[in-house]
C-alpha cells in the first residue's frame, strides 16, 4: 500500500474552477494569501464568482486583480479598508459586499470543515449584521443561528506540504488557511515546499492531508510574497 | 489638535495596561500605547490574525513577510509566543480571556453603545474583529479624537451610526477628558492641561455628569 500523490500543475488545479463558484481564499493581508493561484485563476478568467477571505488584500494584489477583471459578484469578508476598488463597487453598487465579524467568519467556516451545519452566538445580536438572520432563545438569551459557510473551492497557501497534502503554514500566514482546507468541497493548495511522503513530522502537521485535493509547487514567489513598503 | 494633545491621551491611556495583562490594541492610536508603557510590564499581547505574544515592530529592513499584525505593521513575537488560526483567535476573545482591549471609534453614546465599523455610503471598511471584542473583551477603552474633523462631537446622545456593540464601552480617552461610561451615564473624570470643564461641555454632544470633586488634569 502507498500514499497518494495529489500534485498537479497549476493550469489543470485552477481549470477545475467553474463560471459562478464560490472560492474561499486563505490569508490575512499578505501573510497566506495564495497570489499565484489567484493570478491563474485571473488569467484563466472564471467569472461570477462568490469570494470568501478575511479581506480583499491592496491595489494590484491578490483579490483586487479579480475585482480588477470584472471576475466578482460577491465578496464575504470582514475588512476591505485597504482596498479602494472594493469599497468603490460596493458604494457604486457594482459589487455585492456581505460583512461578517471577523471571527464569526472563521467560526462558519470551521462549522462547514466539521461537517456541522450552524452554530449559535449572542455576537453582533445588536447589529445591523444580524438583519436577516434567523433567531432563537436559548436560556433566556436571544442568538442569532450563525449557519456553516461551505465553497466549491478553498485557495490555501502553505509553507510546506508533502505531496499528499500534509500541510504546514508560517507564523502569522496560518490565519484562515486551515479552517478554509477543511471546509470546501475541493481544496487546491499551493506550498512555497513541496516534499516527499514520510518528510513531514506527523506531529507537526496543521492540515491532514485527506482534506486536501491538489497541491501546486510554487517554484518561485512572486514580489506579491515579499514585504510591503509603506 | 496639537502633536502634544495627542501624546498626552495616548500616554495617560498607556495606564490601563497593567502587569499580567492580556490585552489587545486597535489600529492607530490605540497601538501608540506601547511606546508610553513601562519596559519591566508583562503584558500578552494578542493580535486577531492568530498571535499571542506580539513583540515590538520592526524596520523593513528587519521585516518577516509572515509576521504582521491585524494592522498589517510588521513585528516580533516575545519569548513565549504562540501562532495559532482565525477560530482559536476568536475563540480566546469570546470565552473572556482578553483583560483589555483599546480601541477607536466614530461614536461613541451615553450608554456606552460603540459605532467604529461603517459610515454608511462614504466609508465602510467593514467590522473586522472589532464586534467580538468590543463585546468579549472584560474591560473595553475607547481612544478617539473629542471631535470628528468638522468639528462634531464624537460622544453623543445616541449613535447614529451603525452600532458595533451594544452598552460595551466603560471608559473613554480623548484629546480633551477621561470619562467613564456607568449606569448613571458619562461622568468627567480628567480634563486634559490647559482646559476648563465648561469647555469640554460645550464640545460634547452627550450630557456629562460632573463630580462634586474636584476635576483632575492630565
Amino acid at each position: 500500500m502507498k500514499t497518494t500523490d495529489k500534485s498537479l500543475s497549476i493550469k489543470t488545479a485552477i481549470s477545475k474552477i467553474n463560471n459562478g463558484d464560490t472560492v474561499m481564499i486563505g490569508g490575512f493581508g499578505v501573510p497566506g494569501t495564495p497570489f499565484c493561484l489567484i493570478e491563474e485563476l485571473v488569467n484563466q478568467g472564471q467569472s461570477g464568482l462568490t469570494i470568501i477571505k478575511n479581506d480583499a488584500n491592496e491595489t494590484g494584489m491578490g483579490v483586487d486583480r479579480l475585482l480588477e477583471n470584472g471576475q466578482v459578484n460577491k465578496l464575504i469578508v470582514t475588512h476591505i479598508g485597504l482596498n479602494p476598488r472594493a469599497v468603490k463597487m460596493m458604494n457604486e453598487k457594482t459589487l455585492e459586499v456581505e460583512f461578517c465579524a471577523q471571527g464569526i467568519l472563521a467560526e462558519r467556516i470551521r462549522t462547514a470543515g466539521a461537517g456541522l451545519q450552524g452554530f449559535l452566538t449572542d455576537i453582533g445580536v445588536d447589529t445591523d449584521l444580524a438583519k436577516g438572520k434567523p433567531t432563537t432563545t436559548l436560556d433566556g438569551k436571544t442568538l442569532l443561528i450563525e449557519k456553516a459557510l461551505t465553497a466549491d473551492y478553498a485557495l490555501i497557501h502553505a509553507e510546506r506540504a508533502d505531496v499528499f497534502g500534509n500541510l504546514t503554514y508560517a507564523s502569522s500566514a496560518r490565519n484562515f488557511n486551515p479552517l478554509m482546507a477543511m471546509a470546501a468541497d475541493h481544496t487546491l493548495v499551493e506550498t512555497e515546499t513541496l516534499l516527499e511522503i514520510g518528510d513531514l513530522e506527523p506531529e507537526k502537521i496543521h492540515t491532514p492531508g485527506p482534506f486536501v485535493d491538489g497541491v501546486i509547487f510554487l517554484s518561485e514567489l512572486t514580489e506579491n510574497y515579499g514585504v510591503i513598503k509603506r | 489638535m496639537s502633536l502634544s494633545d495627542k501624546n498626552k491621551m495616548i500616554r495617560r491611556a498607556a495606564s490601563e495596561i497593567q502587569d499580567g495583562m492580556t490585552v489587545n490594541l486597535g489600529i492607530g492610536f490605540p497601538t501608540k500605547v506601547l511606546d508610553y508603557l513601562d519596559p519591566g510590564l508583562s503584558v500578552c499581547l494578542h493580535s486577531e490574525n492568530g498571535i499571542s505574544g506580539v513583540g515590538p515592530t520592526r524596520s523593513i529592513n528587519e521585516a518577516d513577510r509572515n509576521l504582521i499584525d491585524a494592522g498589517g505593521a510588521y513585528i516580533s513575537t516575545l519569548p513565549g509566543a504562540a501562532f495559532f488560526d482565525s477560530a482559536v483567535s476568536f475563540a480566546m476573545v469570546r470565552r473572556g480571556r482578553l483583560d483589555l482591549t483599546i480601541l477607536g471609534a466614530f461614536q461613541v453614546a451615553e450608554n456606552g453603545d460603540l459605532a467604529n465599523w461603517a459610515i454608511p455610503g462614504l466609508f465602510t471598511p467593514g467590522p473586522g474583529g472589532a464586534i467580538e471584542l468590543a463585546q468579549k473583551a472584560r474591560r473595553v477603552v475607547i481612544m478617539t479624537t473629542h471631535q470628528d474633523k468638522k468639528g462634531r462631537s464624537k460622544i453623543v446622545g445616541e449613535c447614529s451610526l451603525p452600532l458595533t456593540a451594544a452598552s460595551c464601552v466603560d471608559r473613554i480617552y480623548t484629546d480633551m477628558a477621561v470619562i467613564d461610561v456607568t449606569d448613571e451615564g458619562l461622568i468627567l473624570r480628567e480634563i486634559a492641561e490647559g482646559l476648563q470643564v465648561d469647555d469640554v461641555i460645550a464640545a460634547t454632544d452627550a450630557t456629562l455628569l460632573i463630580p462634586d470633586t474636584s476635576v483632575s488634569t492630565f
